[in-house]
């Protein structure tokens, strides 16, 4: 069931891909393949493979129970926080709480999960920035 | 012989101080990174590129560090496999077989080191082999036209699934998926904006890296998230290791094993679709047949079984890279990783390299000989040291391996956009991996295809318009031809090969 929900997605998704290759403008250094064709082949490419796994499905994965799931996607939303919190509260502040929530999930203790966040923020920061000079994200702190 | 003077000009580019430091820095971040399960080669390499970037490394020191860590972690990944019966990356499971069984005699140290001596034999044979093979490979490719290099990057995802895949329709739609996302961006041809829907930051297109990082490394995570607490080896200890030297008699009696398993290994490393795993896991079997035809030894322990897969895997490590840069197609997915190394320092492999920069063609190889004789010289002694890593709890190992990535991948660009889409790709990852989809092809694909749709189109510009082009020297029909064998054969075979890997061994991870 799994590999057919896949093939319905990777239909839509060559669906979506082909229509947006029509609508690539025009230009005026036109070629004689043009800008759209090979995306298009690739479309068809697509949606031949996900008519393959609509008919052909291998056998069911095994999918972790529904905590596990909402574990993983706890883990998701954590990371897509980084992301977007990373600009404004800086470098330091986001990988402690990234890392300590992860650590913890993982089966630290709490208080195993803050000490290695926290370790790991600061560890990270004094190796990447300090030692090797790369640009990580600046926080309130200045730092 | 023209190959040594050029090798002479790689010496000297590579033997400098900072560049000495930087292969022992990455020798060691190598083994460490194979010895670790769940961090295997590729993964490695990913979150390093974009740190090796920022920091402004050269190209020379950058290939020189990311060859070290691919070398590296062929190497650590036995020490797992011997003391634990836990192989630290898939080339590596075939180690277990005999390696965990000497480990239970007491014989561990003895393991460790033959396979330590395996592995230096095999990769600096492979070496060798790449040096001689790659430029002969060149004086071919210099014949292609763009019809022939469409055709031959087809072959590359034709047989990238490997002749182990069992769904090949599987792995075509990976490669497909890697090549819509590199159609993103400002089309090279005519300066359209394709698929980029008014986006401002995909107008330069998605960045490989962040493709990599995402599916290779993060996607790591969610599966240890999604296993945690299920792991049935948490009552394994190391044992004593013992001595760390091999009685001279025991390396002996393998040298014969030694010379078969270097030459099968590095052909089925040339091999497209083939890959360090399948070296491995050939050597292993046809030493079997040879020398042990009933069962006697082997898998109890014999150090000739330890040998011959160690040996495979690193041969086919370096054979590995003769297509990679004699052609600039790589054939499994550590060597797509190291692509993307050279990519992101804006060096095309193929046959202009050699010609416009022998020096770092051959400051390369040079490279990984030294990597090679660092890694021996690290390995041999300091193997008590590496065995300690596999201590680091998960809950340590994992966070750091997913701020790691972070970082990185902030380092490129420093804009939030990156880090959400490479958090997107780390989902797609899992779920691939959960659904059995090729993860590599989707990174070629990303690698390669602007280059190909380029030829492609140059391809039928020059023949204007006539779709025939393709087909139309003997070379190009045999490229295709080969082409399709590399995809149907896996169809006929797959479910056999497959099958006799995984009753060897039952427990495969991510990349190659």
């Amino acid at each position: 069931m799994s590999d057919r929900i896949m093939g319905g997605i990777g239909l839509a998704l060559a669906a979506f891909y082909i229509w947006a290759a029509t609508i690539i403008p025009e230009s005026f250094m036109a070629d004689v393949v043009g800008p759209a064709t090979f995306p298009i082949i690739i479309g068809v490419i697509i949606a031949i493979c996900s008519v393959w796994f609509i008919f052909r499905p291998d056998p069911e994965p095994v999918w972790p129970s529904l905590n596990r799931l909402a574990e993983i996607g706890f883990a998701i939303a954590v990371c897509l926080l980084y992301a977007i919190l990373l600009p404004k509260l800086g470098f330091l502040i986001c990988t402690a709480l990234a890392a300590g929530y992860m650590s913890w999930r993982l089966g630290g203790t709490p208080v195993g999960a803050v000490l290695t966040g926290v370790g790991l923020s600061i560890g990270i920061w004094v190796v990447f920035k300090l030692v090797l000079g790369l640009s990580l994200a600046v926080g309130p702190l200045g730092i | 012989m023209e190959f040594l003077s050029s090798l002479g000009v790689g010496f000297d580019a590579a033997l400098t101080f900072s560049n000495l430091g930087i292969a022992l820095l990455g020798a060691f971040l190598g083994t460490m990174m194979g010895a670790l399960p769940g961090l295997g080669p590729a993964n490695g390499v990913a979150i390093l590129i974009p740190i090796a970037f920022s920091i402004g490394l050269g190209p020379l020191p950058s290939l020189i560090l990311m060859t070290s860590v691919y070398y590296g972690a062929m190497y650590g990944g036995r020490i797992s496999s011997i003391l634990l019966n836990i192989p630290g990356d898939e080339p590596a499971m075939m180690t277990c077989l005999d390696g965990y069984p000497m480990a239970r005699k007491g014989m561990a140290g003895e393991a460790l080191s033959l396979s330590g001596i395996a592995s230096f034999i095999g990769a600096i044979a492979a070496t060798f082999g790449l040096a001689l093979l790659a430029p002969q490979l060149v004086k071919i490719a210099l014949l292609f036209g763009p019809a022939e290099y469409f055709a031959l990057f087809t072959i590359a995802f034709a047989t990238l699934g490997g002749i182990s895949s069992t769904n090949q329709a599987k792995a075509a739609f990976a490669a497909a998926f890697g090549l819509a996302i590199a159609m993103i961006g400002v089309d090279t041809q005519t300066g359209v904006q394709r698929f980029t829907f008014g986006e401002v930051h995909l107008f330069d297109g998605i960045d490989f890296l962040i493709a990599i990082v995402g599916l290779f490394a993060l996607s790591e995570v969610f599966v240890f998230l999604e296993h945690r607490g299920s792991d049935a080896n948490k009552d394994e200890s190391i044992g004593k290791i013992g001595r760390i030297v091999a009685p001279w008699s025991m390396i002996r009696s393998c040298i014969p094993t030694f010379g078969r398993s270097t030459i099968i290994g590095f052909l089925s490393g040339v091999l497209p679709g083939a890959g360090a795993s399948l070296g491995s896991f050939l050597s292993y079997s046809v030493e079997k047949q040879i020398v042990d035809p009933s069962g006697k030894t082997f898998g109890k322990g014999d150090p000739r079984g330890v040998a011959a897969p160690e040996v495979g895997n690193n041969a086919a490590a370096g054979g590995a890279l003769v297509p990679m840069l004699a052609l600039g197609v790589p054939g499994s997915g550590t060597t797509a990783v190291l692509l993307a190394v050279l990519l992101s320092l804006n060096i095309t492999p193929g046959p202009l390299l050699f010609s416009q920069n022998p020096d770092v063609v051959w400051g390369l190889i040079a490279a990984l000989f030294i990597a090679n004789v660092m890694l021996l010289i690290l390995n041999i002694p300091l193997v008590g040291l590496f065995s300690r890593v596999l201590l680091v709890p998960v809950h340590i190992l994992m966070p750091l391996v997913a701020m790691v990535s972070f970082v990185g991948i902030y380092g490129i660009s420093g804009s939030s956009f990156d880090l959400i889409l490479m958090v997107l790709f780390g989902v797609v990852g899992w779920l691939f991996r959960k659904l059995d989809i090729p993860l590599v092809p989707i990174i070629l694909g990303i690698l390669l295809g602007n280059e190909m749709e380029v030829n492609l189109r140059r391809a039928m510009t020059l023949s204007d318009g006539d779709w025939l082009t393709l087909v139309g020297s003997p070379l190009a029909i045999t490229l295709w031809v080969l082409a399709i064998i590399g995809f149907v054969a896996p169809m006929v075979f797959g479910r056999k090969v497959k099958k006799a890997i995984a009753e060897e061994s039952d427990e495969i991870a991510v990349g190659d």
